[in-house]
């Protein structure tokens, strides 16, 4: 019995990996579990973009993109199964949309040669290229989005927070409590002071931390929640009646499954994003034309234009483009894994190019370099509707404050390579 | 006719009292260990490594932990999670504390501190029991998650509370970190395995496991004919921490490189441990190790056949997977209450008179 097990598991592998085309892209998704209604838009913009790509312009440089999916329901073991099956593959980037995968697979990617591309979440200090050589998060990251999240406060009150208080409601893992540090810091700065209120994955029950809010009555709170608990919380906030223009979610924790639950309460709910919203991009006629009429959709086809699937694609355009930028470097459109890092470090995504996209002032220019893997970290507020049923932009880009950041990017940079021997590149 | 009894004869109580004494049986275990040491590990690739045996060996080691608490000494617990996670941050600390010393040892040692941790806990078995038990055991569970979280101390003050396993060798080869080869990976799990059955196996046939069934069978009567409740309810807990220590140590440092308390060794994995020793089998080796098969190969081999082989889209596969196995637990305790364990034995008793039963 012990022995027929094996076996079988043999036989189904042998024949499980297909014979791919040179440009993989794999999607590890997660439509099932607590945050299978976030997961679910992300993955098929993700896919549909690449399919677009495939369906318009034959690939990219004639290469066909291959788009493999495997199901990760956000846990870390079954992330590790997905990265060992698909790297038989010869992926060229990964994008697991996980921090705990990402911290797991950091390490492990340095040693098998494959990219990891996390925009807006993952280990914020991988922005530093001279030590994490094989990751990529830009446009922005956590510690971006905190500081981002504060210089709005700052508008709101006319530039002075000194007395205010501030509560976090963070996830109680790695992805919730990366941006402490960085609002400690702030908080000194700024003189606010800063509550700190962990919910327990995966975030249904927040009852007691949201009528611990009540009693102390915080000016704002900032919130990093994904899947369930995005929407309990926004709930429970409508429940103890706190004002939601003062409530200012992550970029993780605004997209329309988040805020409907809550109905008419959650109008004037805010969010960080760094990408736009909405269909009103050139790009979704494409998208429309190509891939959703030609019942080419992933999923089941009906998430197109809502936040999550933006920024999906959005992840997707950025990977288009490095691909592009190594197939230009190489010289070749056959690309391995390592010519697809320098083609992360050679990024230049302009404002024009943006508009070449279909995506006019959808995305803020992104650069990157050998030092710089993430970009300049700009995000933008956008605000819930909840009449018209839409989230709108209400501010342009903001500047993360670099002062702060770059300082501590610096040291916990230093600390993993100190951690893991690493000796600094780009020199 | 192959498998039996007839002619296998026995001339010291040594051989009579030997853990396979039916000759078939006996060479059918040698064989299984030889391929496992002398074979598995010169064939194995990362797939077959990360995503199916190493897990399987920890999960067997897990599970044979609590069943030595629970299907032997009778003692339900709900805190196998948090006992893991105390042998993950154990050997986590000790790693980073003492680079020099083998991580092997480490791991031993990671044990030992989990025992501690777990007899700490066991001390409400004295006065309560069964369900009760079960409550005091929970708290255990939550207790130990929400203390490795809230106390930066234990992550060393990383700024994610994430604990990541450093590079260590044994014999030069690197058998934790990105770099452990698959076979590194499989044979430091497979000789914890063999060591942690060896000893299980040998530890409930004396007379300590006595004392443990006594206890499980009815503990009134096992005091009154001279059983130490104390001393066997609380060496039952050190045991099986013992050896739910050195799985969570290996779960953390060999296989997952990378761990957070709550997502790692959160309730759900007290509950898979507990559902592997049932469906295995309660006071059974063989058993801890077919419960942890069942449930680390099967979601992995349906996962393969049906996103693999069939091409369907991988929501639909992981919801079925999830029926698939449910439907299977259910059926198999419909069938057989005792588990795979009896029914292997069950298998065995009809061998032995095929073709001719009476």
């Amino acid at each position: 019995m012990k022995l027929k097990f094996p076996a079988i598991v043999a036989a189904a592998t042998m024949l499980a990996a297909p014979a791919m085309a040179d440009l993989v892209v794999p999607n590890m998704s997660y439509r099932t579990g607590p945050y299978a209604a976030n997961g679910i838009p992300y993955a098929d913009g993700f896919s549909d973009y690449f399919t677009l790509l495939n369906e318009r312009d034959g690939g990219i440089g004639g290469q066909i993109v291959q788009v493999p999916e495997c199901e990760t329901a956000y846990n870390t073991e079954k992330g590790i199964e997905c990265y060992e099956a698909l790297k038989s593959q010869n992926p060229l980037v990964l994008n697991p949309l996980s921090t705990g995968i990402t911290y797991q697979l950091i390490p492990k990617i340095g040693v098998d040669g494959i990219s990891l591309y996390t925009p807006g979440y993952g280990r914020t200090s991988a922005k530093d290229g001279t030590v994490f050589e094989w990751v990529f998060n830009a446009p922005a990251n956590y510690w971006d989005g905190a500081s981002v999240a504060v210089k709005h406060i700052l508008d709101q009150e006319g530039g002075d927070l000194s007395g205010k208080k501030i509560a976090l409601v963070y996830h109680n893992s790695a992805y919730g409590k990366e941006p402490i540090r960085t609002l400690q810091e702030l908080s000194e700065k700024h003189g606010f002071d800063l509550m700190e209120l962990p919910v327990d994955a995966p975030g249904q029950e927040q009852k007691s931390q949201w009528l611990q809010i009540r009693r102390e009555k915080p000016d704002y709170v900032i919130m990093y929640a994904w899947g369930v608990m995005n929407q309990v919380a926004i709930q429970e906030a409508v429940n103890v009646r706190f004002p939601m223009d003062h409530f200012i979610g992550i970029w993780w924790s605004g997209s329309e499954n988040d805020v409907k639950p809550a109905g008419a309460g959650a109008d004037g709910y805010k969010s960080l994003t760094f990408h736009g919203v909405g269909q009103d991009y050139p790009l979704y006629a494409d998208m429309k034309q190509y891939v959703h009429d030609a019942g080419k959709a992933s999923g089941a086809g009906d998430q197109m234009g809502n936040v999550l699937y933006s920024r999906g694609a959005y992840a997707a355009l950025v990977i288009a483009e490095a691909i592009a930028k190594a197939q230009e470097l190489a010289g070749t459109a056959e690309i391995n894994a390592a010519q697809m890092r320098d083609g992360f470090e050679g990024l230049d995504i302009t404002a024009e190019r943006m508009v070449e996209l279909g995506l006019p002032d959808f995305g803020a220019p992104i650069k990157l370099s050998c030092e710089n893997h993430g970009g300049d970290g700009l995000g933008r507020i956008q605000q819930w509707d909840a009449t018209a049923g839409q989230w709108n932009l209400i501010t342009d880009f903001i500047e993360p404050d670099a002062e702060i950041l770059d300082a501590l990017v610096k040291e916990d940079s230093q600390a993993y390579a100190a951690e893991a021997g690493l000796t600094p590149r780009c020199n | 006719m192959l498998y039996r009894e007839a002619g296998d004869f026995k001339t010291s109580y040594r051989d009579d009292s030997q853990t396979f004494p039916i000759k078939l049986e006996r060479w059918g275990y040698y064989a299984v260990v030889a391929v496992a040491f002398g074979i598995v590990p010169f064939v194995i690739n990362d797939y077959w490594a990360s995503a199916v045996l190493v897990p399987f060996l920890i999960y067997a080691i897990a599970a044979i932990g609590l069943n030595v608490l629970t299907g032997y000494a009778g003692q339900v617990s709900l805190g196998t999670g948090g006992f893991m996670a105390v042998g993950a941050y154990a050997v986590y600390k000790l790693m980073t504390a003492f680079p020099d010393v083998s991580l092997l040892i480490h791991v031993v040692l990671a044990g030992a501190i989990t025992a501690v941790v777990g007899v700490l806990f066991g001390l409400p078995s004295l006065r309560i029991k069964g369900f009760y038990l079960a409550v005091a055991t929970l708290a255990a569970q939550f207790f130990l998650v929400w203390l490795f979280n809230k106390v930066p101390w234990f992550y060393n003050y990383s700024a994610s509370g994430q604990i990541t396993a450093p590079t260590r060798t044994f014999m030069e080869q690197a058998i934790s970190g990105p770099a452990a080869s698959a076979s590194a990976k499989y044979l430091v799990c497979l000789v914890f395995a063999f060591l942690v059955a060896w000893m299980a196996r040998n530890l409930t046939r004396g007379s300590i496991g006595r004392r443990w069934m006594a206890i499980r069978d009815m503990d009134i009567a096992a005091e009154i004919i001279g059983v130490n409740p104390l001393t066997a309810k609380l060496s039952a807990f050190a045991v099986s921490s013992f050896f739910i220590g050195i799985a969570g140590a290996l779960l953390f440092s060999v296989y997952l490189g990378a761990a957070e308390v709550g997502e790692a060794f959160g309730i759900n994995k007290s509950f898979l441990v507990l559902f592997m020793i049932i469906i295995g089998g309660l006071g059974s080796i063989f058993g801890s190790f077919a419960g942890a098969a069942f449930l680390v190969l099967l979601p992995v081999l349906l996962k393969n056949l049906l996103v693999g082989n069939l091409g369907w889209p991988t929501d639909l596969a992981a919801h079925i997977e999830l029926m698939i196995v449910g439907a299977l637990i259910v059926t198999f305790l419909i069938v057989e209450p005792h588990g795979l364990a009896r029914l292997w034995s069950l298998t065995k008793e009809k061998l032995r008179l095929w073709p001719f039963p009476h």
